[in-house]
């Protein structure tokens, strides 16, 4: 019987040459990712298992990148990137992206593809819910807690059930010009619920994804998460290989589902019939479209986060902002610092997209998780009182910018370049018609 | 954390649907020392402290989990709705709920990252309800879970619950965690 892609890189790694859903295999683990987080209680467990001068398993295999509280002055958060430093010079890590630093990077989901650790056919594990976001270069990704990282820093290994799949496949050879791969992802989200995955993959597939930049994928299997879903899985394709290609000389074998695999269900869409989409405060599946939404007041609204930092999330920004006014608070935080001087160097008619954020009055700050998920009270762009935020982010939980007075709506960077310009809810089509591009 | 087999008894502190990691440890407080004796004592202070103090304490609201000057809480087992510990994968999370005192949580579904979080690191012991008892219990119920019975005797309200077995994690639970069971299974070796 066939298998799913995300059945065979279990079965590859667990030294079986099938496997199927609901077994318990132990997999060999290819790459560990924690941050400033869960790095040092992660770190923690490991030396009180196995003893202060335990050597990690692999130091080529665990990448350490603090993202999470960089830019503030709280004593905890800081004291917590010296420990990820002096683990990470006391066992000698190679891939240690240490702040203040020129090898400092930003947002760990989108530094691992940008480092080259997201190679098709492997085993990603990280200390973070996002992990999954790395399934679109078809890689098994999961996030994990500090005791299996702790785990998996002294053995190479880690259990894990084998999800069952879904399947969602994309009919349709274009995205329409108004359409981000946040709108279907927040729609599919909206239709099986935040628990609508829980213990399986979501793979996505079809002529749709094909589409698909890898960027939108990525923005796909990023929020899998919001589902409940294990994991998240796109195909490798072509595109797949030339963005790993470029950024690793490491080997992969990339795997596919087989067309006889078995699925838990199928949902097909058509990205024509697709519209703008929001999640309203305070799940991610509290859904309605934007035009539903119009005139909504808004006190600001953010653009940053794994989701929706990426330089293609800003380029989409950026074609709705330039040269308009903003009525609201516009916050900017790109996901990493080579998205950062991607602002610098991309221009839209001419114009470098920086320019175009500092012309309209939006707030700038540094590549970090900022306030995606609140944090220190002196975080950058943190919600601490009762504002009503739209933002590209990837949660809306109460109190999950900060205060819990606090609402969150989340929808794409059209939609929310759109609101800042409007300072109301507002369905991007009306500016997109009018757009240059 | 209990044993599989062992009867858990005390207070109930019930909450409602998809509580998320933020609701139960928000990330402002992700900053202590887990290893630190002192420090790791603000994370059963701050434990269900995102939650709405409106869906705190259900049916009447209101009520904390840990008292403003407190590090423990009175009550030991929690009993929510569906989805339980959605979100992040945040392992401070039940490390909260075990340090402000709660040995187990029943729910009829969990998330997957937190079940798994609480399993392996030994914390609390998530129980599978057959029914969604968030609006049955109310908070301060006594409860009595029998692991071996399946049930949950509820002694304020005189009724009992059906629970599902652990299954597979059971093994897990019994050792006190992966590293323990690892141990057991000659995986690693004995300290």
């Amino acid at each position: 019987m066939g298998m799913t892609l995300t059945e065979k890189i279990l079965a590859n790694h667990s030294g079986a040459s099938s496997v199927e859903p609901g077994e318990s295999v132990w997999v060999d683990v290819d790459v560990l990712m924690t941050h400033d987080v869960c790095g040092p209680p992660s770190i923690g467990i490991f030396q009180n298992q196995f003893g202060e001068d335990a050597r990690v398993w692999d130091k080529e295999k665990l990448v350490i990148i603090p993202d999470h509280y960089i830019f503030t002055k709280d004593k905890y958060a800081n004291r917590n990137v010296d420990i990820l430093r002096a683990f990470a010079a006391d066992q000698d890590l190679p891939y240690f992206y240490d702040v203040g630093s020129e090898d400092y990077k930003g947002v760990c989901h989108i530094a691992l593809p940008e480092e080259g650790f997201t190679r098709p056919g492997e085993v990603l594990f990280g200390t973070d819910s996002h992990t999954c976001t790395a399934g679109a270069f078809g890689q098994f990704a999961t996030g994990i807690g500090n005791t299996d990282a702790a785990f998996i820093m002294g053995t190479g290994q880690l259990w894990v059930k084998v999800p069952e799949t879904m399947r969602f496949e994309f009919e349709g050879t274009s995205m329409p010009p108004y359409l981000m791969a946040k709108d279907i992802i927040l729609k599919i989200i909206g239709d099986i619920g935040v628990d609508g995955a829980t213990y399986r993959t979501m793979e996505f597939g079809g002529p749709g994804i094909s589409a698909m930049s890898m960027e939108d994928r990525m923005t796909l299997t990023n929020m899998v998460i919001e589902a409940g879903g294990k994991n998240g899985v796109v195909e490798p394709d072509a595109k797949t290989e030339a963005y790993v290609r470029e950024r690793t000389d490491k080997d992969f074998d990339p795997v596919y589902s087989d067309p006889d695999a078995t699925y838990h269900s199928k949902y097909r869409y058509n990205l024509e019939d697709m519209v703008p989409m929001v999640a309203k405060p305070h799940s991610p599946d509290n859904k309605a479209t934007a035009l539903e939404l119009e005139g909504t007041d808004l006190d600001r609204a953010y653009i940053g986060s794994c989701t929706g930092g990426k330089l293609s999330d800003f380029e989409a920004a950026a074609e709705i902002i330039a040269g308009n006014d903003l009525k609201i608070d516009t916050y900017i935080v790109p996901a990493t610092t080579e998205i950062a001087r991607g602002l610098e160097t991309h221009t839209l008619n001419g114009k470098p997209l920086m320019q175009i954020f500092r012309e309209a009055g939006c707030k700038i700050g540094q590549a970090s998780c900022a306030a995606c998920l609140g944090g220190p009270s002196d975080t950058f762009g943190r919600l601490n009182n009762q504002e009503v935020c739209i933002s590209t982010t990837n949660r809306n939980y109460p109190g999950r910018m900060g205060s819990k007075e606090s609402q969150v709506y989340l929808a794409s960077p059209y939609t929310v370049a759109a609101s800042a310009v409007t300072g109301k809810i507002t369905d991007p089509r009306v500016f997109i018609q009018q757009t240059v591009i | 954390m209990a044993k599989q087999d062992q009867i858990i008894s005390g207070k109930a502190f019930v909450l409602g649907k998809n509580i998320d990691t933020d609701q139960i440890i928000p990330a402002e407080h992700l900053v202590y020392s887990l290893d630190d004796p002192e420090e790791r004592k603000f994370y059963g202070r701050y434990s269900l402290s995102g939650v709405p103090d409106a869906e705190s304490g259900l049916p009447q609201g209101n009520i904390p989990l840990v008292e403003e000057d407190k590090f423990e809480s009175e009550f030991n087992i929690i009993v929510g709705g569906p989805n339980f510990g959605c979100g992040s994968s945040r392992e401070h999370a039940p490390a909260s709920l075990d340090i402000a005192g709660v040995q187990a949580i029943i729910a009829p579904t969990f998330a997957r990252i937190f079940y798994r979080n609480s399993v392996d690191g030994g914390f609390v012991v998530p129980y599978e309800s057959l029914e969604d008892l968030s609006k049955e219990v109310h908070t301060g119920d006594e409860l009595e879970i029998h692991p071996e019975e399946r049930v949950v005797k509820n002694i304020t309200q005189d009724k009992e619950y059906e629970i599902r077995p652990l299954g597979s994690v059971a093994d897990i639970v019994n050792a006190g965690g992966i590293f323990e069971f690892a141990r057991k299974e000659g995986m690693i070796p004995c300290q």
